[in-house]
């Protein structure tokens, strides 16, 4: 019931709110517990595993059974009825263990904020609130924060915001849970910031903030949570925390009961009976110890233990040791206090058992790290250590939440166990919600009788975080939905989007996979474009391909070094392919070089090669060539590139760039050239990735979208078409172009993809050169990179599939596990230049089998296959000169 | 034939939207500037003969830059720094430093510049960006290499905004997670924020 007067609530507003179907009222300031318990709702919920009716034990965070779902505002499962904010319209119900998670989106913002400090505070209870103030007067930045809708710890005043708040840098933040601490002084710190505005929250401010703390000092001034003594059904709705039952009343004017019994074996609930009976309960106090003070109006009974309970959805009866049966509406017990020590434990700073305290407090120093007022040790000694009374260990509730109880202990340590985290792990103590804050010792006290061993050298278990839930939304925070992962573009997106492309992920680029027609298909428009490009001119987007300028005078030694074949040969205004690969001898990436002058290079890289190869090359001049004197630059991003490409391209690029002589004799294969449009520099390179006549135009990506609609309207004549990726794949693939990381897996050497050529044998090193010669690469049954042709000329083998030997197929049948396997389907197109579908593939002594029929299983029928090279379009290169 | 050839800015698309901003919250594209990377050795000296060039010597101590004439330079390592330049075509600009003996690279287009500006400025940045940007820690004259969002960017402190220079291809992502970070500044019309 209310109290006619107290408490931290605005009595003049009245809050409507419905709880398991019915409507109560309630007050600002309110929590859903403290509404309930205000309108005499004990009862929350029923256990997870056994059903039992569960109610308030704690006033917050702590409490281990009160947990309801919210359905209105949002729907949110397993919060606790002692930490949700009572707003007007309110609807919740109470949980039988479990939730569900709203099956509608989610529209609330969450976000997170780094903050800088000299000093964190977390907790503003009246040591936490000295430490902040202490270290803002002296001039610092500080961070306070505390998880409470109001500081001043167990009894605010109102008072204390308003000092704080007249200092400067000092961030204060309520409703702010320190969740997690880690290394030098790194703290993550919801806040919940919008649910206790009900309607009235704004709904641009996010809902919830991660706040990512780095302080030069942190301050732990987090209090200590009370703990229960275990006895026989324990877990009633009206059994509650002594010290909970004061802050309802105090916090909130709520009197839980009228008529209280309070169990203790400590001082420390006696100022509990004694408000409670100043506030008009009648009292009676059971001690275990065998004295205790008086307290004026409360009645005192000294030497008494509690071994049971009556009552099916409410408590009526404490039972005694000597079976009295005490009647009373409320059921407070006391078992002493722990520091609330978890964040201290985060930091591994170590826990150790004071006997003359009776609990597990902060033992030693951290670096940065102080803790303060009670989290430092409990405000009251726990003069008599009790953890249980005698009775029927298997209705012994430890972890309410958990409906975990003391047979279950004895059942671990029965089966073996002797390490408190061996124990946690088996009964699942101190897993739910609440973590195990008021059981997770009263679990050590009990395991240390059970295996006759001091509590102190059995321990406690190791604390982590989350020091409360956090919901996986605050931590995504803002990186969800199109904020989920960058997403890189072109200069000439906004180009492709309007041609309708279809894009295609590589990496975080975006690339235009094809350009459909009004109507058309995949299949349709890549048949188009490729025949396109074979008999007429494609254009593509290849701004994504790495660049990087290597300049000064080793840099020929330095791609001499990174480089399978030599590149310090290539004359300046010539281009060449090269291979990398790791140490191991594997390809790990491949692209074109171009000579710019003596001492300077551009390497061309794959798209999702970019980044990785530049590092590559960084960390071996960084680390085991720092004499080379070579600079190395990203210019990704510089050049745009379009390869203009197929018989007809040297007319478009003739066109556009009049100043260049495109003559074959003038502008050979594998040669660059740098010319102007506009006195805008544009530099082209004779490089070809499909076999056909190709140019590839580079210019500042400045003027990329100018120069790539000039090229298009230049082409317009040809019937010049833009194509994709797709395209392109399809076009290289005919060549037998290997794609690195399509082709190859890390496992393929150069000698593998028949790019024996390209690797040197005069070079006295390069980096892969020594895994030659290993045995396993000089195998004749390693996979080779060769083509395959489906008999029919009508499947399209899926990429991915299995090769296995014709000889191994007995009426068109598979043989019996396992399968002895030739290698895999790695690429594979319908060709418009072939009239038929081809694939490529890596395949044990591919190139000794080319002629060979061999088996695809797809879908459950074996394909025949023909081996063949993997050159399948242009084998004499006729078509590049044009 | 089209007309002549111009620049394109990356965030050309994105102007409507930084003009509608909250109020405390300047968000704008700076226009394209030629810029260069110089990589030299600044006891050589080829530094001397670079501060002449620039009329300001490469700043030595980590994480600042210095003014020139027209632009500026931005340490970026111990022998590396990002020259920016509107006295200069991108292409002069690197060939003249190569011409006093400096290795450099045109990158002009390689990174595109954004200019936060007004009184919430580092609230918007501190929803974002890890580092301490308190004017203690982070002065004007102040560059770092860090990210903001997911994206990787230099970041500079002038004397009355912060200037974000970000590769092109990531710009639109970047302007979109900022304009999304505004949200919070903005409240809806007709209730308290």
């Amino acid at each position: 019931m209310r109290t006619p007067a107290g408490g931290r609530i605005d009595r003049s507003v009245t809050l409507r709110f419905t709880f398991d179907g019915r409507e109560y009222t309630g007050h600002p300031g309110d929590t859903l517990a403290s509404a309930l318990l205000a309108n005499g709702v004990h009862r929350i919920g029923t256990s997870v595993n056994l059903g039992r009716p569960r109610g308030i034990v704690g006033a917050w965070s702590d409490d281990p059974a009160g947990l309801v779902q919210v359905e209105e505002p949002f729907p949110e499962p397993m919060l606790l009825a002692t930490t949700v904010e009572l707003t007007d319209g309110l609807v919740a119900r109470g949980l039988p263990g479990r939730g569900r998670l709203a099956d509608v989106p989610d529209t609330a913002r969450y976000d997170r904020r780094h903050a800088h400090c000299d000093v964190l505070v977390i907790g503003a209870g009246p040591a936490g609130l000295d430490a902040a103030l202490d270290a803002a007067r002296r001039g610092g930045r500080v961070v306070l924060v505390d998880d409470r809708p109001e500081a001043g710890g167990s009894r605010p005043t109102g008072e204390e915001a308003g000092i704080l708040a007249a200092l400067p840098e000092v961030l204060h933040l309520q409703r702010t849970t320190a969740f997690g601490l880690y290394d030098d002084g790194f703290v993550l710190a919801l806040e919940r910031r919008t649910d206790h505005l009900g309607a009235d929250a704004p709904r641009n401010r996010s809902r919830q903030r991660v706040h990512r703390i780095r302080a030069k000092h942190v301050v732990v001034a987090t209090g200590a949570h009370e703990r229960p003594i275990v006895f026989e059904d324990n877990d009633r709705p009206g059994i509650m925390l002594a010290g909970a039952a004061r802050e309802f009343l105090h916090r909130y004017g709520v009197l839980a009961g009228q008529r209280i019994v309070v169990f203790t074996s400590d001082d420390a609930a006696h100022g509990a009976a004694a408000d409670l009976a100043a506030a008009g309960a009648s009292v009676t106090l059971l001690d275990a110890r065998p004295a205790a003070p008086a307290i004026p109006g409360v009645e005192v009974r000294p030497g008494v233990l509690v071994t049971g309970t009556e009552g099916d959805d409410h408590v009526t009866h404490a039972v005694l040791a000597d079976g009295e049966r005490l009647p009373c509406d409320l059921l407070l017990v006391s078992g002493g206090w722990n520091p609330t020590a978890h964040l201290f434990s985060h930091a591994r700073g170590a826990l150790r058992y004071d006997a003359a305290l009776g609990a597990f407090v902060p033992g030693g120093e951290l670096d940065g790290l102080t803790v303060v007022g009670a989290a430092a040790g409990p405000p009251v000694p726990n003069r008599l250590v009790l953890w249980r009374t005698p009775g029927d260990p298997g209705k012994q509730f430890v972890d309410i939440a958990r409906d975990a109880t003391v047979a279950d202990i004895a059942r671990s340590v029965g089966a073996g166990m002797r390490s408190v985290e061996h124990i946690k792990r088996y009964t699942t103590i101190g897993t739910a919600h609440d973590q195990g804050k008021s059981s997770g010792v009263v679990a050590s006290g009990i395991a240390a009788e059970l295996l006759g061993v001091p509590v102190g050298s059995l321990g406690t278990t190791t604390f982590r975080p989350p020091y409360t839930p956090v919901a996986f939304a605050a931590l995504a925070g803002r990186d969800r939905g199109r904020l989920f992962d960058p997403e890189r573009t072109t200069a000439l997106h906004p180009w492709h989007v309007e041609a309708g492309a279809v894009f295609e992920d590589v990496g975080q680029w975006k690339r235009p996979r094809y350009y459909p027609r009004p109507g058309e298909s995949m299949d349709a428009a890549v048949l188009r474009e490729c025949a396109a490009v074979r008999t007429g001119v494609g254009i593509l987007d290849g701004c994504t391909l790495g660049k990087i300028d290597v300049q000064g005078p080793d840099a020929g030694v330095l791609l001499d070094r990174i480089y399978t074949n030599v590149m310090s040969s290539l004359a300046v205004g010539r281009v060449r392919y090269g291979v990398m690969c790791g140490v191991d001898g594997m390809v790990i990436d491949d692209g074109t070089v171009l000579r710019l002058a003596e001492d300077r290079f551009m390497v061309v890289t794959t798209t999702g090669g970019a980044a990785k190869v530049l590092d590559w090359m960084e960390e071996w001049l960084q680390t085991e060539w720092p004499g080379l004197r070579v600079h190395l630059a990203s210019v990704t991003e510089q050049w745009a590139v379009f390869p203009v490409v197929g018989p007809r391209s040297r007319d478009v690029v003739a066109a556009v760039l009049p100043d260049l002589d495109v003559s074959a004799a003038a502008f050979p294969f594998m040669a660059w050239r740098d010319t102007t449009v506009d006195g805008v520099p544009v530099r082209v390179a004779r490089i070809s990735f499909s076999g056909e006549l190709a140019f590839e135009v580079n210019v500042s990506s400045w003027y990329a979208d100018g120069l790539w609609r000039r090229l298009l309207a230049a082409g317009k004549p040809c019937g010049i078409t833009p194509y994709g990726t797709e395209t392109m794949h399809v076009l290289r693939a005919e060549k037998g172009y290997p794609i690195i990381g399509q082709d190859t897996d890390g496992t393929v050497t150069p000698h593998d993809l028949g790019l024996a050529w390209a690797v040197s044998k005069k070079k006295v090193d390069f980096l892969g050169k020594r895994s030659f010669a290993r045995p396993s690469n000089l195998d004749p049954l390693r996979k080779q990179l060769v083509g395959l042709l489906p008999v029919d000329a009508r499947t399209r083998l899926p990429e991915g599939s299995q090769i296995i030997e014709a000889g191994d197929v007995r009426d068109g049948v598979l043989p019996a596990p396992p399968v002895p396997m030739l290698g895999h389907v790695t690429s594979s197109y319908h060709s418009v230049e072939l009239g038929r579908p081809f694939a490529l593939a890596l395949m044990k002594a591919g190139r000794a089998r080319i002629g060979d029929v061999v088996h695809v299983p797809v879908d459950g029928t074996l394909v025949p296959v023909e081996v063949a090279g993997s050159v399948l379009v242009d084998p004499e290169g006729t078509r590049r000169d044009g | 034939m089209a007309d002549t050839l111009t620049p394109v800015h990356p965030l050309r698309a994105w102007a409507d939207a930084f003009a509608g901003l909250p109020d405390g919250l300047r968000i704008s594209a700076e226009p394209l500037t030629a810029a260069a990377d110089l990589r030299l050795d600044p006891s050589t000296p080829v530094a001397a003969d670079v501060a002449d060039l620039l009329g300001a010597a490469v700043p030595t101590t980590p994480n600042t830059w210095v003014a020139t004439t027209r632009g500026r330079i931005v340490w970026l390592g111990p022998d590396e720094w990002l020259v920016r330049s509107d006295d200069h075509t991108p292409h002069e600009l690197a060939e003249l430093l190569r011409g006093v003996g400096a290795a450099a690279v045109d990158v002009s287009a390689q990174r595109t510049e954004l200019r936060l500006g007004g009184p919430l400025v580092r609230e918007l940045l501190a929803l974002g960006c890890s580092l301490d940007l308190h004017p203690s820690a982070f002065p004007p004259g102040s560059c770092a290499q860090t990210t903001v969002g997911q994206v990787g960017v230099v970041l500079l402190a002038t004397d009355d905004a912060f200037h974000v220079l970000v590769r092109p291809s990531f710009a639109g992502h970047l302007a979109d997670w900022l304009l999304d970070a505004t949200v919070e500044f903005t409240p809806e019309p007709g209730r308290v924020s």
